[in-house]
């Protein structure tokens, strides 16, 4: 028995050592950013990037003497992508770490599970993920930076109608990213005189959507639209191949990745596909605002990390639009950083060129996406 | 003195509140540690006691928390209501399966069980006409109890808590009565039981529907507690999560899953200072408590810790 009683008292010097319950006295000084963000399970592909970005580009704002003279200090824990812990993790970074501003919520479920925290608490709140419904209706404290996937689905259309595509066949899967951006597309097809007349749909996980295609090579479809993210994308793409389909394939923004063109290999070629500008920085004219912010970011995580991807960029927007707000503010202050977080205005990220106001806590215009397609293995400009 | 631990239990929950009114630890993790306790100690009645494994336990959590959250929201329904709505489904559902169900005995029954969990599971995901599908539904109405609203972090402690006693108050005893020693006694042997006299599939049945009813309850506080439910809330791993609690307290022990509850709700809130190091210290704390104390933490700590007290304070202990 005595390994037992030693392992219960190595348990209770771990546990009471922590000393949970005395509170973190708010030390004057230090800017605190908090962000909750998806560092583990599914959706780690988002959070892992946005955390490196906030890291290092703290340390380098840090380096050159902070904000307002202050430092900035970094509070952030991983939600795994669940709503639930997410509102625990937003409650503890506003009542127990005393943040000033949340920047965070990798997905859209954690990101909507917040909004009435932060609403309730007046706190600003940038979020990290794609749905619209984040900021439509506006809410007066909750911000965010990535485009929607309205935006994908109104670029992909204006692409289509320049090409006199009227009917498409539209394909997606069972995500919470599919299912929004379907409802995205089934609503705004009509205003750019579309009509869809196949809508099929599959899971996530399955790895074979012939069944579906042929059924939709059975419409006069003129162009198929697959709405998806991960690896079923790819499978589309082949499968289209496969099937001898010789309709146009557009892809929505959740496939740009270097990784989409590796599995879907030749079925990928003549792919078209919304995407922000980071994936063809050094395509972009010399003319271009963004080119200089684009490479900068990339060269700088891809000397630290590796291969850059735009969820990290939406992190590298929203904490300049913060850090901007703050000195604007010249204060502390939560309202005031609202109020000047609104107030954005031009300021080029990685996304695209911000333009916030009281009715658009985005701030993103539809040119903040690029219309690419796949040939040779990369994306070229369209 | 039966019910010494329970109102020791009781006293240290209304007091903490006291002490530590807007403490994270005591009203935000608190009021979460809360329903899991309740979604455990309802398992342990079937688990524990019973003997029955259940792997989707979250779907009957989930049934509740939704027909709330779907009829508050897109019907306006009174809360009070909806949650009486979300009973009954959860009562007819329930008995419907709880029949051909518990004739399945050990991997069967896990495998039955979790089928039952995955298939709510993908409903709440896909019928997103009604459940807003994987984004969840927000704008959940608080609870109105005579005129009193439940809003802030404080008022969710007290109800919740409240709830929470009365969860542990009725499984010591359920526990207690002749139906509890029933319950034992089929988790000891059917044959042995069912020559005492005892409606085997009958007294399977009840526990489950109980235990089904009292996840549905909680369900519907923790809706209207979140204001949100997705889900992700109702997966397959949070009935894992929910069997961990029960094994890791210690099976058949009301305590036990009271204990395993709130180690499993706060030892993640601790274990952030690790920061990338957490989960692996989390996993490999589990193991080390399932490997040194396989008759849960709780159980075995009453047995060695119960004899340095008085008598009558190990028989409030060794009783439940």
């Amino acid at each position: 028995m005595k390994v037992l009683k030693l392992f219960l008292t190595v348990i209770f010097i771990l546990l009471f050592n922590m000393s949970p319950l005395v509170p973190i006295v708010h030390a004057s000084g230090i800017i605190k950013i908090g962000s909750f963000l998806a560092l583990t399970g599914p959706a780690s592909f988002l959070g892992d990037p946005e955390l490196k970005t906030l890291k290092m580009y703290i340390d380098q704002i840090n380096s050159q003497g902070g904000v307002l003279g202050k430092k900035l200090e970094l509070v952030y824990y991983d939600t795994a992508g669940h709503a639930k812990s997410a509102k625990d993790i937003v409650k503890r970074l506003i009542q127990k770490d005393r943040v000033d501003v949340i920047i965070g919520g990798s997905t859209s479920g954690t990101s909507l599970a917040v909004i009435d925290i932060v609403q309730a608490r007046k706190i600003p709140f940038i979020s990290l993920a794609g749905s619209i419904k984040i900021v439509q209706p506006v809410k007066k404290w909750v911000f965010k930076t990535p485009h929607t996937d309205r935006m994908a689905a109104a670029k992909i259309f204006e692409d289509m109608k320049k090409r006199h595509i009227t009917r498409i066949a539209l394909i997606t899967g069972n995500g919470g990213f599919d299912k929004s951006g379907r409802a995205q597309c089934l609503d705004l097809a009509p205003r750019y005189g579309i009509k869809i007349v196949a809508d099929e749909s599959y899971g996530n996980a399955d790895t074979d959507m012939t069944t579906q295609l042929t059924k939709i090579r059975a419409t006069d479809a003129q162009a198929i639209l697959n709405f998806g993210f991960g690896k079923a994308p790819a499978i589309v793409a082949k499968n289209v191949k496969q099937l001898g389909i010789r309709l146009p394939l557009y892809e929505s923004h959740g496939v740009a990745s270097k990784k989409f063109i590796a599995l879907a290999g030749d079925a990928a070629e003549g792919i078209r596909l919304p995407a922000a500008a980071l994936l063809v920085a050094d395509k972009l004219p010399d003319s271009d605002p963004q080119k200089k912010v684009l490479l900068g970011y990339r060269n700088m995580y891809e000397a630290k990390y590796g291969p850059v991807s735009t969820f990290g960029g939406h992190a590298y927007d929203a904490l300049f639009i913060t850090v901007g707000a703050i000195r604007r503010a010249g204060c502390l202050d939560k309202a005031k950083i609202r109020d000047e977080i609104e107030k954005t205005k031009g300021f080029v990220g990685t996304g695209g060129i911000f333009n916030m106001s009281p009715e658009d806590h985005l701030g993103l215009g539809l040119d903040a996406f690029k219309m690419l397609e796949i040939r040779n293995g990369t994306w070229e400009l369209i | 003195m039966r019910l010494a631990g329970f109102y020791l239990f009781a006293a240290l929950v209304a007091l903490l509140p006291v002490v530590f009114p807007d403490n994270y630890y005591v009203t935000v993790v608190g009021v979460t540690a809360f329903f899991n306790i309740m979604l455990a100690v309802g398992l342990n009645l079937l688990m524990g006691y019973a003997g029955q494994i259940s792997l989707g336990h979250a779907a009957f959590f989930g049934i509740g928390a939704y027909v709330s959250a779907v009829t508050t929201v897109r019907y306006g329904w009174n809360p009070w209501v909806a949650m009486a709505a979300g009973l009954v489904l959860v009562w007819l559902i329930a008995n419907l399966i709880a029949r051909p169900i518990l004739r399945l005995k050990g991997h069967y029954l896990a495998m039955a069980t979790l089928g039952f969990g995955i298939i709510i599971h993908i409903v709440l995901v896909q019928a997103d006409a009604f459940t807003g599908g994987p984004d969840g539904l927000s704008g959940i109405p608080g609870l109105v109890l005579f005129g009193w609203h439940v809003d802030s972090d404080l008022r969710w402690y007290v109800v919740a808590g409240a709830v929470m006693l009365l969860y542990v108050w009725l499984s010591l005893n359920i526990i207690d009565s002749r139906e509890g020693r029933a319950l034992r006694a089929v988790h000891g042997s059917e044959v042995a039981a069912s020559t005492l006299g005892i409606d085997i599939s009958g007294t399977k049945v009840r526990v489950f529907v109980l235990s089904a009813l009292m996840a549905s309850l909680t369900g519907s506080l923790f809706a209207h507690q979140q204001a949100f439910v997705s889900p992700d809330s109702f997966s397959f791993f949070f009935s894992i999560e929910l069997v961990t609690m029960v094994v890791l307290g210690g099976l058949a022990s009301t305590f036990g899953a009271v204990f395993g509850a709130v180690i499993l709700t706060f030892l993640p809130e601790f274990l952030v200072v690790f920061e990338d190091f957490q989960m692996l210290i989390y996993g490999a704390i589990l193991m080390l408590i399932m490997i040194f104390l396989p008759r849960g933490l709780f159980v075995t700590m009453a047995d060695r810790i119960g004899p340095m007290f008085a008598g009558y304070f190990r028989q409030g202990i060794r009783e439940t």
